[in-house]
């Protein structure tokens, strides 16, 4: 299967009875920049795990470079890097401790590992820092480290596991470019996690929607912006609406589409700039009264919405009591 | 069978070596309880007649070894326990996430634990000759650099073994207070173990550390209670075994 770097097949994974990913399948080009992109716990971070060889799948497999991550597991960890989630480095070492360490850990020799450390340290802007230890480093610049870090051992895969969380909007704009960066000059492959939507639609060549454990949509983030077509126009309206009343709308000239939630209307509307004065007098006609019109063009806030039938935010919620979920579940799997 | 990396193992140990020398003031932290315990009971009892202790032998000469062994049981001990650290604040991860085969991460991890721990040994060895120590030649002290090593593995293992079964740090004063202490009271490292009423002197032979002392005594000294070869044999048998339950239970241990 030449050019794909990673093929999965009914990947699954489930603690106890609850199902954490639900049979993935996906294909990652060589060379691609791919974004998984969901709430907190739809299950993103656990995929990751599987391809990345720290949990074994309960169900289906996966290729990644050419090594079948249950059986080769070395092979697969030779090829690949990955940047953790949560900081992983020594902090009573220096940024370049840390690098060192870790070429000799992927068997690198002094001669190697010298050249590379100032490579890696180049091309995320520390050079300067390399001697400092890791606990004076501020969050930013730690996250840098853990991505030269991950690159060191010029792997052929580098995942990156909410490569921004926490971070403030600069610093994940540098973050943000040290990515595009590795990703053109490097040529590695790059999958990242991110339940950013701006951070999918920023960096990612094709992103994959999960939630609840499944890929619910797989494209490229315009050709999945196009699903949802024209601008959304949103309207708040008196909660009293009723559903004849909404239906009225989706009559409209130009409006495509209509999406209730609570007293929020989402229109998906045609050059929806020149027809929000008919919608608005559309709405006094049929009795609607609206608070407040807004509009923008589609995001992939709005495909999550159409494929899940909630916000990313809304399911975060949901989300978190998942999450919870499968954290007391792998608790008690332990004890 | 796993494979060994050579330069995986040298990595961790390194790793070991650095944080040793730059943590300076946590080694001497470290080496305070057992300097002072040299310090005041060898001065204390310098002069008090100690039944059981042969006649030739001086209290600090037979208290010094006992300290080094004392010194070698808390640091490997809290080596092996550092294990925890590094699942907590994430470095594990890291480590796990390598080509290396577990196996190598225990050897590396147990080989910078061990060196660190008997260089806090020979670093109490000194002011023990200072206060009056007579080593008995130089094939004697390299013996006792053999009892060391056996001592520091044998702990450094157990550590790991506990930390592999740990999720967080809440468990660490138990192991401390509960295991190491009662270790160091029963090993005979202060006074005779036969001075010790039947019962109690029956829990000391269980010790892995008694013998450990035991064997220090003989090889720094020419005193000891049994034969050093016996001793050499029990510290081997106990040693391998915790190295085993170590690795084992690493081995089998989630990462997260």
């Amino acid at each position: 299967m030449e050019g794909v770097a990673i093929a999965t097949s009914g990947l699954s994974m489930r603690f106890n009875g609850f199902t954490a990913v639900d049979g993935v399948d996906l294909r990652i080009e060589e060379g691609e920049l791919f974004g998984l992109l969901g709430p907190n716990g739809a299950g993103k971070s656990t995929i990751i795990k599987m391809l990345t060889t720290m949990l074994r799948p309960t169900a289906g497999g996966a290729i990644v470079w050419g090594h079948d991550i249950a059986r080769e597991r070395d092979a697969v960890r030779n090829s690949i890097g990955v940047v953790f989630q949560d900081p992983s480095v020594d902090s009573q070492l220096s940024g370049r401790e840390n690098l060192d360490f870790h070429g000799r850990m992927y068997g690198m020799d002094k001669k190697t590992r010298e050249a590379r450390v100032a490579e890696v340290l180049e091309l995320v802007d520390l050079t300067e820092k390399a001697d400092v230890l890791m606990e004076d480093y501020s969050g930013g610049m730690q996250r840098r480290l853990e991505i030269a870090r991950g690159l060191m051992h010029h792997p052929h895969v580098l995942f990156l596991d909410e490569p921004t969380l926490g971070l403030d909007a600069q610093t994940r704009r540098y973050i943000w470019q040290y990515i595009l960066k590795m990703n053109q000059e490097e040529g590695v492959t790059v999958v990242l996690t991110t339940h950013y939507m701006e951070e999918a639609d920023h960096l990612c060549e094709r992103v994959a929607i999960i939630d609840q454990g499944e890929i619910v949509a797989l494209d490229t983030p315009d050709n999945l912006k196009d699903l949802i077509g024209a601008d959304i126009v949103t309207l708040e309206v008196d909660d009293g609406v009723t559903d004849e009343q909404v239906g009225a709308f989706s009559k409209f000239e130009g409006v495509e589409a209509v999406d209730r939630s609570g007293s929020t209307l989402n229109l998906s509307v045609d050059r929806g700039e020149s027809r929000i004065p008919e919608i608005v007098l559309g709405a006094c006609r049929v009795g609607v009264k609206i608070r407040s019109v807004s509009m923008h063009e589609p995001t992939l806030e709005d495909v999550f919405l159409k494929f899940t039938g909630k916000k990313i935010r809304e399911a975060e919620s949901a989300g978190a009591g998942r999450m919870a979920a499968v954290q007391s579940r792998m608790r008690t799997r332990r004890h | 069978m796993p494979r060994i990396n050579v330069y995986a193992i040298y990595s961790l140990w390194l790793r070991e070596m650095i944080r040793f020398f730059r943590l300076k003031s946590r080694v001497f932290g470290s080496l305070a309880p057992p300097f002072f315990f040299l310090a005041f009971l060898g001065f204390g009892f310098r002069s008090a007649a100690m039944p059981a202790i042969p006649e030739n032998v001086d209290y600090i000469s037979f208290l010094a070894p006992g300290i080094i062994g004392m010194t070698l049981l808390f640091s490997s001990t809290f080596g092996g326990l550092s294990m925890l650290w590094d699942r907590v604040f994430g470095f594990l991860r890291e480590i796990m996430v390598a080509p290396v085969s577990r196996l190598s991460i225990v050897i590396g991890r147990t080989a910078g634990g061990v060196t660190t721990a008997v260089m806090q040994g020979l670093i109490i060895l000194v002011p023990g000759i200072v206060m009056g120590l007579k080593i008995s030649g130089l094939a004697g002290f390299l013996l006792s650099l053999v009892f060391m090593v056996l001592i520091a593995t044998t702990f450094n293992s157990l550590g790991l073994a506990f930390a592999s079964r740990m999720k967080d740090m809440s468990g660490f004063s138990l192991i401390m207070n509960f295991m190491v202490f009662p270790l160091f009271l029963l090993s005979g490292a202060l006074f005779p173990i036969s001075n010790l009423p039947v019962w109690l002197r029956s829990l000391s032979y269980l010790d892995p550390l008694t013998y450990g002392v035991d064997g220090l005594r003989g090889s720094l000294v020419g005193v000891s209670a049994f034969p050093l070869a016996f001793d050499l044999a029990i510290l081997a048998v106990c040693c391998a075994g915790a190295l085993g339950l170590g690795a084992y239970l690493f081995e089998i241990s989630d990462v997260e």
